[in-house]
């Protein structure tokens, strides 16, 4: 308790002298992120920010990402901070509809954002109004192990024949192509979104998303038949529904399966698991229709100013310094992720690398099942994709339930 | 004689209860009546900026959604099962309890090895068992993999299993899932009811089992005619608690399996957190509308308890 509380003492006196000046004004942040590599990021970002402004005593909240998903509803109305972290996309969407956050049009304008951040900028939109500032996003893709790849003569496949052909392959050899975990369902919208987003493309994935087209539409239909055929011809591991996304990386890690529809952020669980950067690589999700412009998921993390916020000119302040092509180098460098601004430089790793090369030449950058769909329709949605991948027959019956869901959720 | 003094014997429980009353009264009965008013509202939880809730009335929505919502009829039912299914809680606490009420050395060890389950938190038994059923590393796929898997090696040398039969995945499979919670469920429930069979034992009256083995009585007569009545208090308590906690089963399914595969596994109580709570939900009048139609449930139940009470202390007066 006692070095506990030293602990404590030892941060707060180091965030007020990194502050200054005694008489400087509060800028209070709330951060969710407590895992070693954002923390540190962020914590250096808020110490540069600091000695830049030297008036301003920056005060910082860290809290836990599940934590902050449950507190957030209650202190931007009680005691609201003057920026807090947050997600774009149908995320923001309750807290902006509530009036809870504030347009911050005038930060992208005065910034040059609405073209350094051209990309993102429609997840950041919502009623014709910009709400927050990225900082940071990473790739999905296929993520494999090149040492099999390589025992068994395969390329990175382009095309949706060249991965079927490549899962045949495996298959002979007794390995099985995908390995996946989908007891938490999330990790099934990513397989789902990647196949209707290269079946469809992005303004498909959006119109689905916002309820502009039914899920028993000919081209939703299309994207389960694709998925149908990966099953059937590909495969997945055997008891994926009572597997975490980190349990599915055992049969990953032990060589009984070879590849994975994952965020880049499952490379530190495969490194953790032994693997090295010889025997796992990445490439993005191959082209179903030809000729299709290629969109991306790439969630990203950003950050936003509450109505209530009692410093709003400050906390301007602070978002302009965060999507500042120097800020973003470095903050994404030291998590391992990547930065958003087009004028920042990307980390030396070979996944940022490939992850930088994959988003930034994208046709639309998609933030993710169930942060693009209202939260109700994402949960039914994703059961319906673990469903379905248990039991393919059981497609129409799936997607007319989803229809009636949809029809609920946007009366 | 002020007024205090000479009605000090009427107001002195009052001043008691108070305390009490009051913590009841606003922890309990308030919020209640608070869900039972917003289950005609459709709220995200959210308050503007200024304070004000953004509430909309709605009137009866929220049961009209109820009504046609496979996912609440599939919970109602999963509820049925446990209670149907727990109350085998019942006889298998009393078996254990006869066969544990003997006098032999040591007999204290295993009544409480077998009484251990209750003590462990539900959240420890629901992950205890969840590892159990797992089809890879769990004692069930350990067992499976003896029977139909041969050890090969795959591409890369490493040891692998090859089966002729996939090992049963109970907790992602929806026709077997609840049962496999309930199963879980059922280990400390039965070690709840042994117990209160095993105090029981110890009260029955031992001239009674002494005349009745005089007129001939034994085995399954003994128990029927003799023992048995005498401990219908710890059976009405074995039910009691029984009923209670198959209808506030939450824990088990939120540690082993979050309502899933697909929802298959919800109870009311669960599905309740999941609409209103939990990441995907923030509908609080539709969930206040679930957590209103249990209610209604207990609230069956619960009359029918406090009626036998009355009657029995009226009987004990």
């Amino acid at each position: 308790m006692n070095t506990l509380l030293k602990t404590a003492a030892a941060t707060l006196a180091a965030t007020t002298m990194l502050a200054g000046a005694a008489s400087a004004r509060d800028l209070v942040i709330n951060f969710d992120d407590l895992n070693p590599g954002p923390k540190a990021a962020f914590e250096a970002a808020v110490a540069k920010f600091a000695e830049e402004n030297s008036d301003i005593n920056v005060i910082t909240n860290i809290n836990d990402r599940e934590a902050h998903k449950s507190a957030i509803r209650n202190f931007l109305t009680a005691d609201a901070p003057d920026v807090t972290s947050w997600y774009p996309g149908n995320r923001m969407a309750p807290f902006v509809d509530a009036g809870l956050f504030m347009a911050v049009d005038d930060v992208w304008d005065d910034n040059g954002f609405r073209e350094d951040l051209a990309a993102i900028e429609p997840t950041m939109m919502r009623d014709g109004k910009t709400w927050g500032v990225p900082y940071s996003y990473y790739q999905w893709g296929i993520y494999y192990r090149s040492d099999i790849f390589g025992l068994l003569n395969l390329e990175e496949p382009q095309t949706w024949d060249e991965l079927l052909a490549a899962c045949a392959t495996m298959k002979e050899n007794g390995v099985t192509p995908f390995t996946i975990g989908t007891k938490f369902l999330w990790t099934a919208a990513g397989v789902f979104d990647y196949i209707n987003l290269r079946t469809n493309g992005y303004d498909v994935h959006n119109a689905l998303t916002a309820g502009e087209i039914t899920y028993t539409d000919p081209r939703i239909v299309a994207t389960f038949d694709n998925w149908e055929q990966l099953i059937d011809e590909c495969g997945f591991v055997e008891n994926h529904a009572s597997m975490s996304w980190q349990d599915a990386l055992a049969p990953f890690a032990n060589g009984d399966a070879a590849m994975y529809v994952m965020g880049n952020f499952a490379v530190d669980g495969m490194k953790n698991a032994g693997l090295t950067n010889d025997q796992i690589d990445f490439f993005p999700f191959p082209e179903i229709t030809p000729g299709l412009p290629r969109a991306e998921e790439a969630p990203a993390d950003a950050f936003f100013i509450p109505t209530n916020a009692k410093n709003p000119d400050d906390a301007k302040k602070f978002l302009a310094f965060v999507a500042r092509a120097d800020v973003q180098t470095e903050w994404n460098k030291t998590m391992g992720q990547l930065p958003i601004n087009s004028k920042a430089t990307v980390g030396d790793d070979k996944f940022l690398q490939q992850g930088f090369e994959t988003v930034s030449t994208a046709a639309g950058l998609a933030q993710f099942y169930d942060r693009d769909a209202p939260a109700e329709m994402a949960k039914a949605g994703m059961e319906g994709f673990q469903e379905f991948m248990l039991d393919t027959s059981k497609k129409m019956d799936v997607l007319e339930r989803l229809d009636g869901v949809q029809e609920q959720v946007y009366e | 004689m002020t007024w205090l003094t000479r009605n000090k014997l009427t107001v002195a429980p009052w001043l008691f209860l108070a305390p009490a009353l009051v913590f009841f009264v606003v922890y309990v009965v308030g919020p209640i009546f608070e869900s039972i008013g917003l289950s005609f509202y459709e709220w995200n939880g959210l308050y503007t900026a200024d304070g004000q809730s953004t509430a909309e009335w709605v009137g009866f929505e929220n049961y009209r959604k109820l009504w046609d919502d496979p996912k609440f009829w599939t919970s109602l039912g999963n509820n049925v099962a446990w209670l149907v299914l727990y109350m085998l809680a019942v006889p298998a606490g009393l078996g254990i309890a006869l066969f544990l009420n003997q006098t032999t050395p040591g007999m204290r060890i295993y009544k409480s090895l077998f009484f251990f389950p209750f003590v462990i938190s539900q959240v420890v038994v629901g992950l205890i068992f969840g590892w159990f059923y797992n089809p890879d590393f769990g004692v069930v796929g350990t067992v499976w993999k003896m029977l139909y898997c041969e050890e090969t090696t795959n591409i890369l040398g490493n040891t692998t299993f090859r089966c002729s039969r996939p090992a049963p995945d109970i907790l992602s499979s929806p026709d077997w899932a609840t049962y496999g919670i309930i199963a879980a469920g059922l280990w400390p429930q039965i070690a709840y009811c042994m117990i209160l069979y095993l105090t029981g034992l110890n009260n029955v009256a031992s001239d009674q089992i002494e005349a009745a083995r005089l007129d001939g009585a034994k085995g399954w007569r003994m128990l029927w005619h003799v023992v048995l009545p005498q401990l219908r208090p710890a059976t009405f308590i074995a039910v009691v608690v029984t009923v209670i906690g198959a209808l506030r089963s939450f824990d088990m399914i939120a540690i082993m399996t979050q309502g899933g595969p697909f929802g298959s596994t919800n109870v009311l109580a669960y599905y309740m957190y999941e609409v209103a709570i939990s990441e995907y939900g923030e509908r609080y009048g539709y969930g206040s509308a679930v957590a209103t139609v249990l209610f209604g449930i207990m609230l069956i139940y619960i009359s029918y308890f406090l009626w036998r009470m009355y009657q029995d202390e009226r009987e004990g007066r």
